[in-house]
């Protein structure tokens, strides 16, 4: 067979002694392991990607920025992380593949189903539509940001006290889209309005009902500054 | 293990509550198993997994023609891009190449034949997912373009099936509609569903040592995707290891659709002996997987004067696609509930399971019940505009009664009192006929904006129709420190099911309910399993888990009545003891103790669970037999207002009770039973699949297909479950499946949207309005009915 015998020169076997081909991505490898950030996550595997790709972006700080590649500081979840990025990816990816931070999800990656919102500087967005380059300096708030010294933020323990959630991959999203509403003092407070403000976030098991309840709940906590 | 642990050490994990104070009164129902996890974050589904560095990222080259022979395929250009690791197409398949799950026909890459727009043609592993989709771009594919078939009822005609035609059929219906007082006709579309959940498909293959694969996948079906995948590779099925930890929503769509993906990537992996993800993006999900069945259903049926059925002719024609997969399975579900709760007299119903070139259409919560129920319910509506009673008086009428208690396929209902029990409460708690009388008055002063009310019980069979599915095992481990892990064939998909079984575990033991972990669901640990659909859940996994904690449990009893000299008979599990005696004479050993005990002493403490439902049966040659353990049941109120010059309109209130036997879990009940009605309200009135002439799927995100929003949740929305009314039959502490009925449910709008139309024409017209029930469609139908003359009645059909 002409397709098998071509192949069998192009693919390369698996050698668990390898190295990573990409020389940034060995120095990532070992910033994001001192970082302490990807310690919650850490798997048993001695090396690990989430996408595995040489277009995620470099936590490195010490070279200049890899060809095509821009160096951008974020400050997320109140750390301060460099990460050269190509200019094309997104901040999700950033997010999730670069920084390791997980708990923000894609539904849809085309700015439909809220799934991938996140904070910043305070105002909600989509992460999913948004070029990672363009926020550099920018003050960046995901879900693993809300819990506070070990203590739960009042979304959270809304979120856990009203089952607002079935499956839970919208869950990240609401709560952020959340907060965003309930900081938002040109929002009213009925629940006509949080499901007006809320309505770009597609929860697909349709836990809404508990989410209006859950949000509602955590309003005077969250806006009596405990947030 | 030398030395036992120190039980007065606190427990690593969760805390347990301190049995001593712990309540005598049942504990309260914990709350989802991942709680904690999807509040931070933590909760890992497939694509948050870490992987090793060099894993390989997979893009699908699709089919963009509906019908044709590939004439080429050239991949040169995609194999010599930067980045590609390996490109295959359907000869470098090993072993089988058709993964249909019941019957063949699903090629994993097409061969010659293309049957679809995006049916899979080639796949590319590539370094990182951008390379392998720049990749994909560079095919080179000719098909030369045959007429595809689009229409299902054309296809039915042309006796083009994926499956021949069956026929259910109780008694001379002929005889039935020649003698009634009334006959009525009617035809509807009921259209299909995109399942849209919100984790798209996605999986992770890694090679193992020898020449199998360990395979994550976000599938309702590990057991069958572990089959599929061995037979692609042509190996035992003990050298595939499939495990789900959980899915972010399934609803049907990864019962049998998760499966190719993890074949190729399976197959991906062991070529290039690297990891391999896999996740398609939501536009090519969309395109490449099958929805919920459109249906075209007809009924011509007779009635008495008080518009009681007598029989008739129901036949319900399935879009099922390009090949069989489970569609057999789902006409035949929608021919078990063309009756829905009420008797149809003698009566046929046919299923046609019309081939298309579609994708192959598939499971979705309902399985063809929800369109198969549309179609009565579409008659009861017109039975009482003929009539001019309202459509609830003649619901009634017509729900299952004793003497009126055998469905047309032969099974005895047997909670009739339940049914009528639901419908008159909800009648009542929802003041229906006090609404009723204010929306006529409403109406008849509001030329422009008309409000609909109606009332609509639900009837399920809960069961798989394929009699071998209804088993499950479950395996359970009490380690030595007393805590104990269970597995079962069951798969989370957020129906909060880990949870139920991990309550019935620790129910049986006398333990906290954290002191019961569940762990992900995986081939190697419960084989042979069945997929977690038709409700069956809880019902079957729980009940096998039980099978295993009851083993365990005689185990524990036997052993502690000869260590401790305990009367046997007396002996019981509570608040974290092994307890015996009463008051003065009660002695207990803590749990920990217990199972130290046990341990040194020599017990077995594992155990394998199973469970296989009893009493079902069914013969598909007569068409007869006993398909489901029980029916679950429910009734819904829902009140609409419709502006009938633009069809925009909205849902302002609904009433729902529903039936769940003795609730296992309120907390995850009631959210079932929320949103199912959300997602079968999306079903009926906001979500439309739109195809262009040449069978491309045109509502490919979510930007063009609507998904109900939190804004479009009713905002006065009402759901009780019903209380006291344990299950009938010795189901899961006799209690109900839940996944599946309140789905059926969302009827209740439709045909509120139908009320509110026919009071266009004073409720004596039987508009048609086809689903889903866009604003177009109301705004057509309103048209429509404005044109009926003021006079003029609807025509009875002529016998
Ligand atoms: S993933 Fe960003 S909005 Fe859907
Ligand atoms: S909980 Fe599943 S999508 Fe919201």
């Amino acid at each position: 067979m002409d397709d098998r015998e071509r192949l069998e020169a192009e693919v390369s076997y698996y050698d668990p002694t390898r190295q990573p081909a990409s020389p940034s991505r060995r120095h990532f490898l070992k910033t994001a392991g001192a970082s302490g950030l990807a310690v919650a996550a850490a798997p048993a595997l001695s090396s690990v990607s989430y996408a595995g790709s040489p277009d995620d972006p470099d936590t490195q700080t010490d070279a200049p920025p890899a060809e095509g590649k821009q160096r951008i500081t974020l400050v997320v979840n109140g750390q301060r992380q460099q990460l050269d990025v190509a200019p094309n990816v997104i901040l999700l990816d950033a997010l999730r593949h670069g920084l390791q931070l997980t708990g923000t999800k894609k539904g849809c990656d085309h700015g439909q189903c809220g799934a991938c919102t996140i904070l910043v500087n305070g105002t909600s967005i989509n992460s999913c539509l948004s070029l990672a380059v363009t926020h550099d300096g920018d003050e960046i708030t995901t879900v693993e940001g809300l819990e506070k010294d070990g203590q739960q933020h009042p979304l959270q323990q809304a979120f856990l006290k009203h089952d607002a959630y079935q499956c839970g991959y919208c869950t990240a999203g609401q709560m952020m889209s959340a907060l965003a509403v309930l900081q938002d003092d040109d929002i009213g407070t009925r629940d006509a309005d949080v499901r007006e403000a809320m309505s770009g976030n597609i929860c697909r098991c349709g836990a809404y009902k508990n989410i209006v309840a859950a949000i509602q709940s955590a309003r005077s906590a969250v806006k009596g500054g405990k947030a | 293990m030398r030395t036992l642990t120190d039980l007065s050490r606190p427990p690593a994990g969760p805390e347990t509550t301190d049995r001593h104070t712990a309540p005598a009164e049942p504990r309260q129902a914990p709350t989802h198993d991942s709680a904690t996890l999807h509040v931070t974050g933590r909760a890992r589904y497939l694509d948050d997994q870490p992987a090793p560095v060099d894993a390989l990222h997979v893009a699908v080259g699709l089919s963009p023609t509906a019908r044709g022979r590939l004439t080429q395929l050239n991949l040169d250009a995609v194999r010599r891009a930067p980045g590609v690791v390996d490109v295959i197409t359907v000869v470098d398949i090993p072993g089988k190449t058709d993964v249909g799950p019941v019957f063949p026909g699903d090629p994993l890459l097409a061969d010659a034949e293309v049957r679809y727009v995006g049916q899979p043609l080639f796949a590319v592993a590539a370094t990182d997912f951008k390379a392998a989709r720049r990749a994909v771009a560079l095919a080179e594919v000719e098909i030369d373009a045959q007429p595809a078939q689009l229409d299902a009822v054309a296809a039915a005609e042309a006796e083009e099936w994926v499956r021949p035609p069956h026929v259910q059929q109780s008694g001379n219906w002929q005889q039935a509609l020649a003698g009634a007082a009334h006959v009525l006709e009617a035809e509807q579309f009921v259209g299909g569903q995109e399942h849209f959940y919100l984790e798209g498909q996605a999986c992770l293959a890694l090679p193992n040592e020898d020449d199998g694969v360990i395979v994550h996948t976000s599938s309702q079906h590990p057991s069958e995707v572990q089959k599929l995948i061995a037979e692609v590779l042509g190996v035992a099925f003990h050298a595939v290891t499939v495990e789900v930890r959980r899915m972010g929503g399934g609803f049907g769509g990864k019962e049998t659709q998760a499966a190719p993906w993890a074949c190729l990537a399976a197959l991906l992996a062991r070529r290039t002996g690297r990891a391999v993800r896999m996740r398609l993006p939501r536009g090519d999900d969309m395109r490449a997987t099958g929805k919920r069945h459109p249906f075209h259903n007809r009924y011509r049926l007779g009635f008495d004067a008080q518009g009681v059925l007598t029989g008739g002719d129901i036949t319900v024609i399935g879009d099922c696609g390009h090949s069989p997969d489970l569609s057999e399975a789902i006409v035949d579900r929608a021919m078990f509930h063309a009756d829905n709760a009420y008797s149809l007299g003698d009566a046929r119903v046919t299923g046609i399971p019309a081939r298309t070139h579609n994708p192959s259409n598939t499971a979705f919560r309902g399985f063809g019940g929800p369109q198969g129920m549309m179609i009565v319910e579409r008659a009861m509506d017109d039975i009482a505009r003929h009539l001019g009673e309202d459509p609830l008086t003649i619901r009634k009428r017509n729900l299952y009664r004793p003497g009126r208690d055998v469905t047309h396929y032969g099974q005895h209902v047997e909670q009739t009192a339940l049914l009528h029990e639901i419908v008159s409460r909800l009648e009542t708690d929802s003041d229906y006929w006090a609404r009723r009388d204010a929306i006529r008055t409403y109406n008849a002063s509001s030329p422009v904006l008309k409000k609909g009310l109606a009332l609509t019980p639900v009837k399920f069979g809960i069961s798989f129709t394929a009699k071998h599915l209804n088993q499950a095992g479950a395996l359970l481990h009490i380690y030595t420190d007393g805590s104990v892990m269970i597995n079962h064939g069951g798969t989370e998909m957020g129906q909060g099911l880990h949870t139920k079984v991990g309550q019935v575990v620790a129910r049986e033991l006398g333990l906290d309910n954290s002191a019961v972990r569940i762990s992900a669901t995986r081939t190697d640990k419960v084989p042979n399993t069945s997929p977690t659909a038709a409700s069956s859940g809880a019902d079957l996994n729980g009940m096998a888990a039980r099978n295993a904690a009851m083993q365990v449990r005689e185990r524990l009893f036997d052993f502690a009545a000869e260590h401790y000299q305990f009367d046997r008979e007396a002996i019981r599990l509570e608040n974290g003891d092994l307890v015996v005696g009463h008051g003065e004479n009660e002695h207990r050993i803590a749990w920990g103790e217990l199972i130290q005990a046990a341990y040194l002493g020599r017990v077995s403490l594992s155990a394998t669970g199973f469970y296989a439902t009893p009493l079902i049966h069914y013969d598909r040659t007569t068409g007869q037999g006993r398909p489901f353990y029980y029916y679950a049941h429910g009734a819904a109120v829902s009140e609409v207002i419709v502006d009938t010059l633009s069809g925009e309109y909205r849902v302002t209130r609904v009433d729902i009770l529903h039936d769940v036997g003795d609730s296992l879990n309120p907390a995850i009940d009631t959210g079932q039973v929320e949103g199912g009605f959300i997602q079968g309200m999306g079903w009926l009135t906001s979500e439309e699949l739109k195809w262009d002439a040449t069978g491309r799927l045109l509502s490919d995100g979510p930007a063009t297909y609507k998904i109900p929003t939190i804004g479009d949740t009713p905002p006065d929305f009402c759901v009780s479950l019903l209380e006291g009314h344990p299950n009938s039959q010795a189901s899961l502490y006799r209690s109900k499946a839940v996944g599946e009925p309140p789905f059926m449910l969302a009827i209740s709008v439709w045909s509120a949207l139908r009320d509110a139309l026919s009071s266009l024409a004073d409720y004596r017209v039987r508009p048609a309005l086809d689903t889903p029930a866009t604003p177009e469609r109301v705004l057509f139908a309103a048209q429509d009915l404005r044109r009926v003359p003021e006079t003029k009645t609807p025509a009875e059909t002529p016998r």
